[in-house]
């Protein structure tokens, strides 16, 4: 378990717990979970396919209401507010990252990042320079006005990661962002994650790629709802990455 | 054969498979298709009556009859109506009989009438029936039974006719002249004689209440009494004599029957006052005499049901019908929305685009027919019940013929609102690439760039909504085009109520009374219509825009904003239809009556507006708070599966 002391977390889950159905369909998605992350952390949660990991990162950002235990984010128990502050937690403190980048297709790039400003409060100016800021630092500034089907896989990830910053989160949530991308689009992702770790964004990454994974300074694997292995990668690994992310020999 | 059975049972299947979309879809063209049978049926189910007491009255083919001379004091020469009698193709007659117009006071009740003095035996031409009472005598009345109803007088009470009082000993009707009150309202306020009953000379000719006649504000009464023909009381002819200061101020009727009743509009023409061929030869029928067949009587009480409820029902059915094509639009729309992994899956195995279409259209094409069915048979079933013939004719409606220009055009309307609404999906579902289609991908929305750009600037609800609103241009459209055609009936019913209501200060409230009867069956029927397209409509965005929603909220936008955008989404085309229906509306009545109508004060007008906005409103608050309320995390999951 983490030695992380709760003092120091931005994040942190005490016996977490989401479970579908009843009976002999019961399905522990996530099951007694224990987490905590400290501000400027970057962590890895990798496992196979319908462990849970979706699901951890939907309960740790608000998005998805546990069956039991407790989510504390920037020293506030969110896991039993009301809708109205659950979306405000999720307007100001997370911002999220999805495999299927989930944007608007009706709205061009700069638009689709300057939503959540917009959302926010924010005024349209402000919401406007904030965003063009953004898709420069992503790189995307000359295609501030194309529409998603008009850009590769990767120039929408991208464009999802500045949309997940617009409005300064706290934690950047990002499940299987490299899902969906090919080789070069990974790596462009890659060293974007890699920029905003050096930045001091703290990061919960679910991912497969081992090479998303290696940027972490935690990797925790996931089974059946459960963390069964935890690896600290920053100045103490315990050597065990390699094997669990298929880089050995 | 195989081809057609194959599209038979795919399109079957299908329909079975989503029984309450079916239904709904039958229930939206069926009410198009039973105002329209309504509509086409109601002139002959309003003539039956006509029929049956023309038969048992013994009914004139052609009734004439003998004004006093209008530009003297001559009396009618009696000897020129009693020569129509010897007339070629004239077989029996009954008259001439004295006719004079009086005031007619019941109950406090005022009413203009047509005094006809008849001989106590039965005439072989036109013999009231008696629905109560017995037949005239000396010093006793009968009354035609629609004015009896209408002043609420039975037998055994008294009336007074010119001031004299007479016990009513019988109640009547007649096939020779059309009920009390005409449907046909004559004459305007700038022209008030024309109220004034014919023959004359009436009470109206004499405004000073002279020789005992009736007084100013008698006179004043009678001249807002708005009927062309005024009600019948039958006396003797003594009576009808002595209810006149002189005798040569009398008319008089004369009832023919001819040897073939169907030539009786020919015989009318044949013999109009110019152009005379009876008596001895080059003899004219002076110009006092006037002539009317059975089938004019006929289509005066009919023809008016056509100028006014059937009227009412063609529109409605007009409007009914355009509403339904949206319903259809709308289901279609989204049940293609729904069945693209099928049509993909159509594709794989081998069908060809052209199936897929017609697979499409069949399943709506059955159920347009099936509508097209039920429509005939409800509006045959109903349209006895909607028309009440009222008490001056004997019998109730008849049932209505359906003939076979009658089913064409209901079927063809059926078949037309089908396909109208759903050709451009089936084409479009048809040109899919199959493999597109497999992959269920949604279809891409619009982008409308200067509402994106306005909406950035305006509270989060109203961003949302618009965003939404803008992203499926056609939905918007059908949205607003189906408020716009619900409002427009409504402000012409409150027209057509406001002029009614002038109408009954005129005289004519039965009319009107069945008149806002059909009136309310239309609003109710287009309201019900409108309102399942809104929900419909309300629906359809819901799920269109439900992985947008679950993205806002993913984003921050609480449930909230979500639930106040997708009713921003409805309310806005609601308020641009119910704007467009009011001058909609107001152009309709304009261009169905032709003549100046009473309008509807305007704050009811206005009121019309939010009105609209809130009945939907709260016919959308379910889908919109359902649609708001689902999880985030489970829609964005199910966009990745």
């Amino acid at each position: 378990m983490s030695d992380t002391d709760t003092d120091h977390a931005v994040l942190w889950t005490r016996g977490l717990r989401k479970h579908y159905g009843q009976g002999e369909g019961l399905v522990r998605a996530v099951d007694g979970v224990d987490l905590d992350v400290a501000r400027g952390e970057t962590v890895a949660v990798m496992g196979p396919s319908g462990c849970g990991k979706s699901t951890l990162l939907h309960l740790l950002g608000g998005l998805d209401r546990p069956s039991g235990g407790e989510v504390w984010l920037a020293g506030r128990r969110i896991d039993g507010i009301g809708e109205r502050a659950l979306a405000r937690v999720r307007r100001r403190e997370v911002g999220f990252v999805f495999q299927a980048f989930h944007l608007m297709d009706e709205l061009t790039a700069v638009e689709n990042v300057e939503l959540p400003a917009l959302l926010g409060g924010r005024s349209a100016g402000t919401a406007r320079r904030r965003a063009v800021d953004l898709l420069d630092r992503v790189g995307l500034a000359d295609r501030a006005g194309f529409l998603p089907a008009a850009l590769s896989g990767g120039q929408r990830q991208r464009v999802a990661i500045a949309r997940a910053l617009s409005n300064e989160p706290l934690v950047l949530f990002a499940d299987e962002p490299t899902g969906n991308l090919d080789s070069a689009s990974t790596l462009d992702v890659l060293r974007l994650f890699d920029h905003l770790h050096e930045a001091g964004q703290t990061l919960v990454i679910v991912t497969h790629d081992a090479r998303i994974a290696a940027t972490a300074d935690r990797l925790i694997a996931m089974r059946d709802g459960q963390f069964v292995e935890e690896t600290r990668l920053t100045g103490g690994s315990t050597g065990r990455l390699s094997a669990l992310v298929g880089l050995e020999g | 054969m195989g081809r057609i059975l194959l599209v038979a049972r795919i399109a079957g299947r299908d329909l079975r498979r989503r029984p309450a979309e079916a239904a709904l879809l039958l229930l939206a063209i069926t009410a198009a298709t039973t105002t329209l049978t309504l509509g086409l049926v109601l002139h002959d189910v309003a003539s039956d009556p006509y029929r049956r007491t023309r038969e048992a009255t013994a009914g004139p083919d052609v009734v004439a009859s003998l004004s006093p001379d209008p530009l003297g004091s001559q009396p009618g020469d009696l000897g020129e109506l009693e020569a129509l009698a010897d007339l070629p193709g004239v077989v029996d007659h009954s008259g001439p009989y004295p006719v004079t117009g009086a005031v007619l006071e019941a109950g406090g009740q005022l009413a203009t009438a047509q005094v006809e003095g008849r001989d106590p035996s039965v005439a072989a031409v036109d013999q009231p029936q008696l629905t109560q009472g017995s037949w005239v005598e000396d010093g006793g009345v009968v009354i035609e039974a629609a004015l009896a109803d209408a002043l609420g007088v039975r037998a055994g009470d008294r009336i007074d006719l010119n001031d004299r009082s007479f016990p009513v000993v019988g109640v009547a009707v007649t096939a020779a002249t059309p009920p009390y009150p005409s449907l046909s309202p004559t004459g305007t306020a700038e022209n008030p004689l024309q109220y004034c009953p014919l023959p004359s000379p009436s009470p109206c000719d004499e405004p000073n209440g002279a020789d005992g006649g009736p007084t100013p504000e008698l006179i004043g009464a009678l001249r807002r009494v708005d009927a062309e023909h005024p009600g019948v009381v039958w006396v003797t002819q003594a009576d009808a004599r002595r209810l006149v200061p002189q005798a040569d101020s009398l008319s008089y009727v004369m009832n023919l029957r001819l040897d073939d009743p169907a030539s009786a509009p020919a015989f009318v023409a044949g013999h109009l006052p110019s152009g005379l061929s009876a008596g001895p030869p080059g003899a004219t029928i002076p110009e006092v005499v006037a002539l009317r067949s059975w089938q004019q009587i006929r289509d005066e009480f009919a023809g008016d049901l056509k100028s006014n409820e059937q009227e009412v029902l063609l529109i409605g059915s007009r409007l009914l019908s355009l509403l339904a094509v949206a319903s259809v639009a709308v289901l279609v729309g989204g049940r293609m929305a729904d069945q693209t992994r099928r049509v993909g899956l159509l594709k794989a195995v081998g069908g060809t685009p052209g199936l897929v279409a017609v697979v499409l259209l069949a399943e709506y094409v059955v159920v347009a027919l099936l509508a097209a069915a039920a429509g005939l048979a409800v509006g045959w079933g109903i349209a006895p019940v909607l028309v009440d013939t009222g008490a001056g004719l004997l019998g109730g409606a008849g049932a209505p013929s359906l003939t076979t220009s009658t089913v064409g055009t209901v079927a063809a309307m059926a078949l037309g609102v089908a396909v109208a609404a759903t050709f451009v999906p089936a084409v479009r579902a048809a040109r899919t690439s199959t493999v597109r289609a497999l992959a269920d991908s949604a279809r891409a929305p619009r982008r409308t760039a200067w509402l994106v750009a306005i909406s950035a600037r305006l509270p989060v609800p109203l961003l949302l909504g618009l965003r939404m609103a803008a992203r499926r241009p056609r939905r918007v459209l059908l949205a607003v085009i189906s408020i716009a055609i619900t409002v427009s009936g409504i402000v012409a019913a409150l027209v057509a109520h406001a002029d009614a209501q002038l109408g009954d200060d005129r005289g004519s409230s039965i009319m009107n009374e069945r008149l806002d009867q059909m009136l309310l069956v239309i609003m109710v029927t287009l309201v019900a219509l409108a309102a399942v397209n809104a929900i419909f409509i309300t629906w359809a965005t819901a799920l269109d825009a439900r992985h947008s929603s679950a993205l806002s909220r993913a984003l921050g936008a609480t449930p909230h904003q979500v639930s106040a955008g997708l009713a921003v989404a409805q309310v806005l085309p609601a308020l641009a239809g119910a704007l467009l229906g009011i001058p909609g509306g107001l152009a309709l009545v304009a261009a169905v009556s032709g003549e100046d109508t009473a309008n509807p004060p305007l704050g009811q007008l206005l009121a019309v507006v939010p009105v609209t906005v809130l009945v939907v409103i709260a016919l959308t608050a379910i889908p919109v708070r359902i649609g708001a309320r689902r999880p985030a995390a489970d829609v964005l999951r199910a966009e990745l599966a």
